[in-house]
């Protein structure tokens, strides 16, 4: 009796390793090359042929020319997107505190006349520390830095951040956010279509 | 809250109530070994996988054949994890080319992916080879889970048969969870995953240009984005619908590549408690009554309800402790706000809340956002939710039967008050069956509690710890917690993946499934004996809505008088330190 058990418990994880461990991942892989590719293989942004970033991993910028990204507490760099990982900062963590206070003094030195409060997404870490979005708030608050720097009117601005403005899934679902790395490279493309 | 947040949870929360019906229903008819529309697509398979394996459909087992077979299959599984990981620098399907994982983390995950818990000490892109993950915690995955509810299959039958010996065979209901539940269920769930940007590739990480370089830890010019991928979306979909909860990253569902837009979010969460609340309509269905399953599926909907209103409101109410007005936590239509450390953005506070409380309702432990960073009473909520025994949604099958348990505790308190006889389905309950469901209730507080305060009396406990104060003490409750109730969520900053905390951890996962699963089989093989009790005017009526509350009192008073010394040490006491 128990070794007819082990030998059907040995056949039968055998058997499931090959249909759920193998034939459903390559099937599933298969399917999502041929159908999706482009989500498949991390939603890469290409222009003329050469791979940008890709659109849902954030960058760290720290030039006032750009607008910037969350904090990310990812090891040995930010935005390590080899190796995901939140702050785990506790609530009262004076680390924490520690952080929030460091940003702000940089937003500010930064940008010394803007006066007005910081959204509260700009002065803390993502769970991924790899979040490619900023709130629209977060946006609109380095708008007239960015606008400054880069000798565009604060209007221009506001339309790029408007166009780079993902809002609610289906109406309703998730909150609106500003993909940052596509809020730059619009930007960029800008200053250099100018430039010309 | 806002009115949108609120509309978000009542679209989330009426989707499962709608699905639960078709879903249950089918189900019922795979246990219950009727035709499907899946039998052409799949019956052959399992016609072939029996004829391999040795399995005669037809023959029904008492429960020790039963639970043998179980506790078998299961640790041969856990063995094929743990030489896996061993030797996986030896086998293909490593383009990224990691070493063996060390043999005390093996453990812990080769126990966590067994027993359905998922707990990982280790982050997923930085240890785990492709074939590791694949075929050994991908298949897992599968197997846990149908684990789970062909026992959750075998305990209704004990409740809907009378005077019989056996409860069914637990090969035919997990072979059948796979094929017809599982499998189908996770290659559509992984394809819409995929249309929305979750990977699923078996090619090595792409490496991209930043924008603006910068620089690493050592001050070394840094100019390319290294991104790790690979064939996530399969893994995420089984995982979220066997409440496994292992993610392919280490953030789990934080990670863009894991959930990268609101709708893989809500589509996700779904996929946690869908099944869980459809078993109920299955064992409605299969013991002849619905309502008897509509009214547990009641109890569960209504606790979750309240917690997650708790858990949403405490952290839209965000950190006292950040400079105001220099930091706008306001939530507008513009601004998540409340306490966004650890929360993505696109998910915002609404979504992180409602994820949290499912993921520890169900024992399900996929986050996507940090709990170790939510407010004292958010993460307060998660806790409770896991201690009150997994049983509000809970595992797929575990969840269920634990709270089938507890049904037959609260018919019997009741029983006791009014001094009559207490019975449950036509099954009079008796001093065995009270025995086994004394034990399956205090197995788990003892062993979640003595470990914990083993963990904060030694020093390789308290080496772990990562934030200071009675933060420091919830880590390690949590730890603990999480795996003593197979959920497999963490205070993510805990250093656990030592020796100790690997160790420790492993007996906790173990105790908790396995022990458990053992009386819980019992106490089916005792009730299906029983010679079938009609209903009298004595009988109390277990689908009313004062039945529902009367569960929910006896639920709640348990939990929460186990735990709420350990809780005022930790969440409470940091909440008054919080808001002072």
């Amino acid at each position: 009796m128990i070794w007819r058990q082990v030998r059907t418990a040995s056949v039968a994880l055998f058997l499931f390793t090959i249909l759920t461990g193998l034939i459903y991942p390559v099937l599933v892989t298969g399917i999502a090359q041929l159908v999706f590719p482009h989500q498949a293989n991390g939603s890469l942004l290409e222009k003329d042929g050469k791979i940008l970033g890709s659109g849902l991993i954030g960058q760290p910028f720290s030039q006032p020319k750009y607008f910037w990204s969350r904090l990310s507490a990812t090891p040995n760099v930010p935005y390590n997107a080899s190796s995901s990982s939140g702050s785990n900062y506790g609530p009262l963590n004076p680390a924490l505190l520690e952080a929030v206070a460091q940003r702000i003094k940089a937003l500010k030195q930064a940008d010394p006349q803007n006066e007005g409060p910081i959204p509260v997404d700009l002065v803390t870490a993502s769970g991924s520390g790899l979040d490619p979005h900023i709130s629209v708030l977060a946006a609109l608050y380095q708008v007239p830095r960015v606008a400054r720097i880069r000798n565009l009117s604060e209007d221009q601005v506001r339309q790029v951040v408007g166009e780079c403005t993902e809002g609610r899934q289906l109406g309703f679902l998730g909150e609106p956010r500003v993909n940052v790395l596509k809020l730059n490279l619009a930007l960029d493309d800008i200053g250099r279509s100018e430039g010309r | 809250m806002t009115a949108n947040g609120l509309l978000q949870l009542a679209f989330f929360l009426g989707a499962i109530i709608l699905l639960t019906k078709p879903l249950g229903a089918y189900m019922a008819r795979v246990y219950q070994g009727e035709r499907t529309f899946m039998d052409p697509v799949v019956g052959w398979l399992e016609r072939l996988i029996y004829r391999l394996s040795g399995v005669n459909p037809a023959e029904e087992m008492d429960w020790k054949a039963n639970a043998a077979s179980m506790l078998l299959f299961n640790f041969l599984g856990l063995i094929v994890v743990y030489a896996l990981e061993r030797v996986q620098q030896l086998l293909p399907l490593n383009p990224v080319g990691l070493g063996a994982v060390a043999s005390d983390t093996s453990f812990n995950t080769a126990v966590s992916f067994a027993s359905n818990t998922n707990w990982q000490a280790y982050g997923g892109e930085t240890t785990m080879s492709y074939l590791t993950q694949m075929a050994g915690l991908t298949v897992q995955n599968f197997v846990s889970a149908a684990s789970g509810m062909a026992v959750l299959t075998l305990f209704i039958r004990g409740l809907a048969r009378h005077s019989a010996e056996t409860l069914g065979n637990f090969w035919v209901d997990m072979t059948r969870s796979v094929l017809y539940i599982l499998l189908p269920l996770s290659i559509v769930l992984s394809l819409v995953l995929v249309s929305q940007g979750v990977v699923q590739t078996f090619s090595p990480s792409v490496s991209v240009p930043l924008l603006e370089q910068t620089t690493d830890a050592s001050g070394a010019n840094v100019t390319q984005q290294v991104i790790a991928v690979g064939p996530a979306a399969s893994q995420i979909a089984i995982k979220q619908l066997g409440t496994n909860g292992g993610g392919f990253f280490n953030v789990n569902s934080a990670h863009p590549f894991e959930n990268p837009t609101p709708l893989t979010d809500v589509l996700e969460m779904l996929s946690i408690l869908l099944i869980a609340a459809a078993l109920c309509y299955t064992f409605g269905k299969m013991v002849g009554d619905t309502r008897q399953g509509w009214s547990v599926l009641a109890a569960m909907m209504i606790v979750l309800l309240v917690f997650t209103c708790w858990a949403y409101e405490a952290e839209s109410n965000g950190n006292p402790k950040f400079p105001s007005p220099a930091v706008d936590q306001t939530t507008t239509s513009l601004n998540p706000g409340g306490n966004m450390e650890g929360k993505e953005v696109r998910f915002g506070i609404v979504n992180s809340a409602a994820w949290a409380v499912a993921t520890t309702a169900a024992s399900n432990g996929s986050v996507n956002a940090m709990h170790d960073s939510f407010t004292p009473m958010g993460g307060l909520v998660t806790l409770v939710m896991m201690q009150l025994g997994e049983v509000i949604f809970g595992g797929v099958g575990s969840g269920l039967y634990g709270m089938l348990v507890f049904v037959i505790v609260a018919v019997f308190v009741a029983g006791l008050l009014v001094g009559r006889t207490p019975e449950y389905l036509g099954h009079k309950i008796e001093a065995y069956e009270m025995k086994m469901a004394s034990i399956l209730i205090l197995i788990m507080p003892l062993t979640v509690l003595g470990l914990t305060a083993l963990g904060v009396i030694l020093d390789a406990g308290k080496a772990g710890i990562a934030n200071p104060g009675p933060h420091g003490f919830t880590e390690v409750l949590y730890a603990f917690t999480s795996q003593g109730n197979n959920n497999g969520s963490a205070f993510g900053g805990i250093g656990a993946n030592t020796p100790f905390y690997n160790l420790t951890g492993s007996i906790a996962m173990l105790i908790s499934r396995y022990w458990l699963v053992v009386p819980t089989l019992a106490l089916a093989g005792s009730v299906v004996k029983k010679k079938l009790v009609p209903v009298s005017e004595g009988t109390l009526p277990t689908h009313t809505p004062l039945f529902v509350f009367w569960l929910i009192a006896v639920v709640l008073i348990v939990g929460a008088l186990n735990f709420l010394p350990a809780l005022a040490l930790g969440p409470i006491a940091e909440h008054f330190m919080m808001v002072h």
